[in-house]
């Protein structure tokens, strides 16, 4: 096993030394949103994708699998779709796929409106992580066989596969049998095979599920560089926020069939549109609880955090004196006790990763007491100083950063304050 | 995280050396089967007189896959018998492993693979397709989409002159209440597309006839899908002699084997017309009816030659009226000394409908030299004649058949001894024995 994994991370690499290939003679250029100048298909087609309040409405029941879902994705642009179990996301690609109807609203592809169109007239490709490879067959004829099947031009062929397989670091396999590759190589035929299709719209639903932990983070930045690379307009479905945050060029975050937020990863990191997105996205989660507001501060048990004032501006009636306050694990720092605006937490958990560490504490009792629970299980998190480690069961005091706190009205749920940037959005 | 079981009641599945990759068990552990073209390392296990077909993949998926069979199962799908889930694996060294996915082999089953490399006769290939459409179709009507249709994805067995198709991996299969067109289409489109590639292998291999045509054997699937789904959806509309019209439509139905469940009947405005759709629930309608006459539960062709030999003895009997005591006087009369006078050492050739089956065609055969052939006596001349020439299919075991997807290299495993045949025990038995 750990062999395999060997051979995998040499591939990987590979792909992501390869150096990125200006072809002015075959193909136009795209900007690719990387700041890369990619190859792309001959002629100029706006493969953009566009959800016109688009909803899917199973038979016998009666809220909505996906609810007016509009949704304007660029031409190469790589979106992911996140969201809990249930949430749509995977029910919204079906429906440009294809394979779920469109019961209200449309679906375009380009200028096309495809909502009415069979799933194989879309020119989009569903892109599984792995297929199983025709043993007998070389590795040309594994990704080039549906071509033939379309009765395309053998010299035609061989043309897109040599271009795919360039892509993907497989030229030198292209007369050999599957048997030859490793696991690596294998899973980039499968991918080869959508590839020499052409198609305008890539889509992926869940492709790492079936890989095992390691595997998938290597895997995961292989799509990502290769979406980048091709420029083709990709839309992918994923449950793992992570998953989302490292590949997408922009994530939409879907729940209940409605969709959530739009934005870039770090958009999103930075100024969640409401409580759910805010607690959804990031690892380890924010922290976010319900605070009574008094005098323009946050009380917790006594110890007054304070709120802009702008902010506060912006409460309605309806919040009845209260509102939700997020703040992330790294926007809280170690201060002494009883430092003003500061609060204790009491240690429980730390989870040292190396490069950081994570105090997973709680609120002391007499605080939770009156109220101030923090988060709904009163659980706290707070970023610690790797080399210097609180003990379990020991008091910390800590404090919320200056202008690094998220405030959402108790009464919508919604983004009151302006985005929030902490030293870790550079890194999402 | 210790060696966890879901599924299974048996312990003994504990002894299976699951801190070895799959790809590594012993010989001795194997069940020399062929194997078809598969995603997952995939291998045959003999386990206490059967054979089990393990697959490694990661535990969730092990697991949606485990519940979905069950489901299909549940529901009356052809398909293979989900046995277990095995999760928490680790090696010597502490490594993790993947889960693995244990589901019954089903016995008398051949992958296509198998099929192509015994001496076939004309037109197998396109009975495979015709079985494979029907289970499509079937899959379909309960809802399933399969996402992956292929013939490697599925098993066959001999149903009389015909095959009978089950599928075999769900692990990219969905259950909805119903499916969109969109869904049925992509399923075709997948199955065409498939299924030519597999031809395409076998071309490769040199194992594919030049006559057949690839891209026709791929189109086939499609128009018979297409057939089927209409014959059994359709809605037809009738203006008159409703009830006749109504009658004969179930009646076909029943000829294909499927049963009706409900019938959806509107009628036009005026009242001059009535437009019917069928709800078809599912095929087997002959073996359900010899299965409740006989006890005998066998494929749905078997099922329907069987059902004709017995309304031919009843007729010939003079017993018109009372088709159950009929049915058991022809099971002891007929059935029984018939698949009974089949040697032990040939049990393992066929299943006892089928070898009843052929012994039908092999009467029919004999008497056009001479029309008086007894059955005991086209039974011997079978036994003699035929059967020691087909090879053993109930599971397959230590047959040479080129694969190819050998990734290790390593020589193939010995073949097994099976005693155990369940099928031929399970005979009721009726006092007429050899």
């Amino acid at each position: 096993m750990a062999k395999r994994y060997a051979k995998i991370c040499a591939t990987v690499a590979m792909v992501a030394a390869a150096s990125v290939t200006v072809d002015t003679t075959h193909g136009t250029l795209h900007h690719g949103s990387s700041g890369t100048y990619l190859p792309v298909k001959g002629s100029i087609t706006m493969a953009t994708v566009t959800f016109d309040k688009a909803s899917r409405i199973y038979p016998g029941t009666e809220r909505p699998a996906v609810d007016s879902l509009e949704l304007d994705i660029a031409d190469g642009e790589f979106l992911v779709l996140v969201g809990p179990s249930g949430c749509g996301k995977s029910t919204s690609l079906r429906m440009l796929a294809g394979l779920e109807d469109v019961d209200k609203g449309s679906i375009w592809v380009g200028d096309r409106d495809v909502t009415h169109v069979q799933p194989k007239d879309r020119d989009i490709a569903m892109v599984f992580q792995s297929y199983a490879l025709y043993p007998h067959m070389t590795v040309a004829d594994n990704m080039g066989f549906a071509l033939k099947i379309a009765k395309v031009d053998k010299a035609e062929i061989r043309q897109r596969v040599e271009a795919a397989a360039k892509i993907l670091d497989l030229t030198e396999y292209l007369d050999r049998k599957p048997k030859a590759l490793s696991g690596g190589q294998r899973q980039r035929v499968a991918m080869g095979r959508a590839i020499v299709r052409q198609p305008q719209v890539f889509l992926m639903d869940e492709p790492l599920s079936n890989l095992d932990a390691k595997l998938r983070v290597q895997t995961r930045t292989q799509i990502a560089a290769l979406q980048r690379r091709l420029g083709t307009t990709t839309v992918y479905v994923t449950h793992d926020q992570v998953e989302a945050l490292t590949m997408g060029d922009r994530i939409a975050v879907l729940k209940d069939g409605l969709l959530q937020q739009v934005g870039t990863p770090r958009e999103m990191y930075d100024a969640p549109a409401n409580v759910f997105v805010a607690g959804f996205i990031g690892s380890p989660a924010m922290n976010i609880s319900t605070f009574n507001i008094e005098g323009g501060f946050a009380n917790i048990g006594g110890n007054k955090i304070a709120l802009e004032r702008d902010v506060i501006g912006r409460m309605s009636d309806a919040d009845n004196g209260q509102l939700i306050l997020g703040f992330r694990p790294e926007s809280l720092d170690r201060v002494a006790p009883n430092t003003e605006g500061a609060f204790p937490v009491e240690v429980v958990v730390v989870e040292e990763l190396g490069s950081d560490a994570f105090v997973y504490g709680q609120l002391p009792q007499v605080l939770a007491a009156e109220g101030a629970a923090v988060s709904n299980d009163g659980q706290v998190i707070v970023r610690v100083d790797p080399r210097d480690v609180p003990k379990k069961g020991e008091n910390v005091w800590v404090k919320i950063r200056q202008g690094e706190q998220h405030v959402f009205s108790s009464a919508t749920s919604d983004r009151l304050s302006d985005a929030v940037t902490t030293d870790k959005s550079a890194t999402v | 995280m210790p060696l966890k079981i879901t599924g299974a009641v048996d312990p003994e599945l504990l002894d299976l050396p699951w801190s070895v990759p799959l790809e590594t068990w012993p010989k001795d552990t194997l069940a020399a089967l062929p194997r078809g073209i598969s995603r997952h390392v995939v291998r045959f296990v003999r386990f206490r007189g059967r054979v089990l077909a393990v697959k490694e993949t990661v535990a969730p998926i092990a697991q949606r896959e485990f519940d979905m069979l069950k489901e299909l199962g549940r529901m009356g799908a052809p398909c293979v018998v989900p046995f277990a889930v095995v999760d928490g694996r680790v090696d010597k060294k502490g490594e993790e492993l993947p889960a693995a996915l244990v589901t019954e082999h089903l016995q008398f089953s051949l992958p296509y693979r198998a099929l192509f490399s015994q001496a076939l006769r004309d037109d197998t290939l396109g009975r495979l397709i015709d079985a494979l459409a029907v289970l499509l179709v079937r899959l379909h009507l309960l809802g399933f989409y399969w996402g992956d249709v292929s013939l490697s994805n599925a098993l066959f067995r001999r149903d009389a002159e015909a095959f009978s198709a089950y599928l075999v991996d769900a692990e990219t299969g969905d259950l909805h209440h119903g499916l969109t067109p969109g869904q049925r289409h992509y399923d075709i489109d997948l199955a065409r597309t498939n299924i030519i590639g597999e031809m395409f292998d076998l071309q490769a291999a040199a194992e594919l006839d030049e006559t057949v045509d690839p891209l026709a054997v791929g189109d086939r699937i499609e128009e018979r899908y297409k057939e089927l789904w209409e014959t059994l959806t359709a809605k037809q509309t009738y203006r008159e002699n409703v009830r006749m019209h109504v009658a004969e439509r179930v009646q076909a139905l029943n000829e294909l084997g499927f049963d009706v469940a409900e019938l959806d009947m509107t009628q036009t405005s005026d009242g001059s017309e009535l437009t019917i759709r069928p709800k078809v629930v599912d095929a087997g309608h002959h073996s359900r009816r010899l299965l409740r006459l006989t006890g005998l539960d066998v494929q749905e062709n078997q099922a329907r030659r069987l059902l004709n030999d017995m309304d031919e003895y009843r007729a010939l009997m003079g017993n018109e009226e009372d088709e159950v005591l009929a049915a058991h006087e022809w099971l002891a009369d007929v059935f029984e000394p018939t698949v009974r006078a089949v040697p032990r050492e040939f049990r393992r050739k066929l299943e006892p409908a089928q070898v009843f089956h052929e012994i039908l065609d092999h009467r029919w055969f004999l008497a056009e030299k001479d029309p008086a052939v007894t059955m005991p006596a086209a039974v011997a001349s079978y036994v003699k004649n035929v059967l020691p020439a087909r090879p053993d299919e109930q599971s397959v075991l230590g047959q040479e058949i080129s694969v190819g997807d050998d990734e290790s290299g390593t020589p193939r495993e010995a073949p097994t001894v099976t005693t155990m045949i369940h099928a031929w025990q399970s005979l009721p038995r009726t006092g007429q024995l050899d």
